[in-house]
């Protein structure tokens, strides 16, 4: 299958500053893509080259093999949702009303927009009141129901999920797994990385305009190959240590024992461990924070 | 591709005229026009009274003032921030991620204010017009040409304003500037300018400026040739406007000057609609 976007060799240049430098990247259909990297590390300048709102200094932009700047901008766009990292909707207008003008910007009938609203979770009485009334979450939620508008192929959520709740964040997730099912082409950005776990298929790393890595969370475990921590229940420290010899490093809380030892060791500690008269035992795998921040290490340090 | 049932300019001017109809903007704009119009017809009609030539040329004379002061800066605080405070509010790129060119986007905004515009005039001069006629006042069917005339040339002097706007807000990257620099425009074309010009003619005494000079003078401001237009249009008016002199002597005829004025709407609309293609959001 063609990418749904290809960005090649791109660098993006604010008069001296550099927003990104030689990003190259793939997105597939049906792929949920977590862009992550914290302010500033170019998310948001990637996600405006996609859209076509600006144009890179060097290298090529293609969204659904076309230039998303180029002249047949307008038309690709009806294939593309997008959800603004500063959402902002006119105050004047009630929720339903937004809804009903993107919907007519789009081509796209108005009929839908009720089951529409109803998928975000928007009820009807908060559809009938003004935008300038409405919470954050509920205008993420509206934000949300314009960017699904014309069951878009690509869809670009730039920070979605800041400042939510962990009910809305529920729903936002079920909505991108059901999208993705369905062959959508899922990009968002986030700085909230734990959540991100078990959401995405991938996940690229940026840091200050830099794409520093990229792959699944299971691949870049192994590219980090940062230690599992293994904690163990009820048995001394000193007989966990024992058990262990130089295949992992214990240490102790008093109460809980954790083993730290490289991925590859894994299942060889797990075993020896097992022989010992434990009451639990646990394994945590490094966490995505944890990858961001050694991938970040790792750049600060090349 | 599913066919759009409204073409996108127009659907972006609905929403101008529901934004402009629901914050009272369009409410205030037509009382204060129909106040000070309805002030100027009958105060203005006083030193006159019924007497004489027609009641209407007077007022067209007055309006033509007003005009000239308020339909500018009504213009200008409505669309110098068309462009920039989208941008800054955020609205914007959510705006163009959508099947929509930028040409579409000024041009939409464009017809939206216009309508405004032309509505809050329409209702605020054709009430002075109304409550003139209903005094039984002395108009003539040459009257209300020129008081049509008026309303019509009034409108499109607004387009120009809203335009010259949309150059401002297109160009400029923040919000307070933009505002101060409308302002700006405001005071050169319809104070500065004018003072300039007399200034020059005082002090030149006739010697090097000609009036082919002057002609070309008055159209570097659409604010002159709506002066022009209004105020030498026929006979009467300009007798009352004291332009008779001028008429005399300026070499441009109506459709000239409406000429201008279009172009004073298109080229600023054109420049501003490429601009913003190449500004980045």
């Amino acid at each position: 299958m063609s990418p749904s976007v290809t960005i090649d060799h791109v660098s993006k240049l604010y008069g001296a500053r550099a927003a990104l430098t030689e990003v190259s990247l793939h997105l597939a259909p049906g792929q949920c893509v977590a862009l992550v990297g914290h302010n500033g590390a170019g998310k948001s300048t990637l996600i405006k080259l996609m859209l076509g709102l600006i144009r890179p200094s060097r290298g090529g932009v293609r969204l659904l093999g076309e230039d998303p700047a180029g002249a047949h901008a307008a038309r690709l766009r009806r294939a593309v949702g997008y959800l603004p990292e500063n959402l902002a909707f006119h105050p004047s207008l009630t929720g339903k009303e937004t809804l009903d003008f993107y919907a007519r910007l789009k081509g796209v009938s108005r009929a839908g927009n009720a089951g529409l609203l109803a998928r975000v979770g928007l009820e009807a009485e908060a559809a009938r009141r003004r935008v300038g009334t409405y919470s954050k979450g509920m205008r993420q939620r509206l934000g949300l129901a314009q960017a699904l508008l014309g069951q878009p192929r690509v869809l670009f959520l730039d920070e979605p999920t800041t400042g939510l709740d962990p009910a809305l964040r529920q729903v936002f997730y079920e909505i991108v797994q059901e999208l993705r099912r369905a062959g959508v082409t899922v990009l968002l950005s986030s700085h909230a990385l734990t959540e991100l776990e078990g959401q995405t298929d991938r996940i690229i790393v940026m840091n200050r305009g830099v794409k520093i890595a990229d792959g699944t969370l299971a691949g870049l475990r192994h590219l980090a190959d940062l230690p599992v921590r293994i904690r163990a229940l009820g048995a001394p420290a000193a007989m966990v240590a024992d058990a262990l010899g130089t295949l992992g490093q214990v240490s102790t809380d008093g109460h809980t024992v954790e083993c730290r030892c490289a991925g590859g060791d894994k299942v060889a500690v797990l075993r020896r461990l097992t022989s010992l008269p434990l009451a639990d035992l646990s394994v945590v795998e490094p966490s995505l924070d944890e990858l961001y921040a050694h991938f970040l290490r790792q750049e600060q340090a090349a | 591709m599913s066919g759009t049932h409204t073409s996108i300019p127009l659907i972006l001017a609905g929403k101008e005229i529901r934004d402009g109809l629901r914050n009272r903007w369009v409410v205030a704009a037509t009382l204060l026009m129909a106040t000070l119009a309805l002030s100027l017809t009958f105060l203005g009609s006083v030193p006159t009274g019924t007497v004489g030539a027609g009641a209407l040329d007077v007022v067209v004379v007055s309006l033509s003032s007003l005009t000239i002061f308020l339909v500018p800066l009504i213009a200008l605080l409505l669309s110098f921030d068309a462009i920039v405070g989208e941008v800054d509010r955020g609205t914007m790129s959510l705006l163009l991620s959508y099947p929509v060119s930028r040409g579409q986007v000024v041009l939409g905004k464009f017809l939206g204010h216009l309508s405004l515009l032309g509505f809050a005039t329409l209702v605020g001069y054709g009430a002075a017009g109304a409550a003139l006629a209903l005094t039984g006042a002395d108009t003539g069917p040459e009257g209300w040409r020129a008081f049509a005339g008026l309303i019509g040339s009034s409108i499109l002097l607004g387009a120009v304003f809203i335009a010259l706007g949309y150059l401002v807000s297109a160009v400029v990257r923040d919000r307070g500037a933009a505002g101060g620099i409308a302002i700006g425009l405001w005071l050169v074309f319809v104070l500065v300018f004018d003072m300039a010009l007399l200034g020059i003619l005082v002090a030149d005494q006739g010697k090097t400026v000609t009036v082919g000079l002057l002609n070309w003078l008055m159209l570097a401001n659409p604010a002159d040739a709506f002066r022009l237009f209004n105020l030498t249009g026929t006979d009467q008016v300009s007798q009352f406007a004291g332009m008779a002199g001028i008429a005399g002597q300026i070499h441009l005829g109506p459709v000239t000057l409406l000429a201008v004025l279009a172009g004073w709407t298109v080229l600023p609309l054109a420049a501003a609609a490429l601009i913003f293609s190449r500004r980045q959001i």
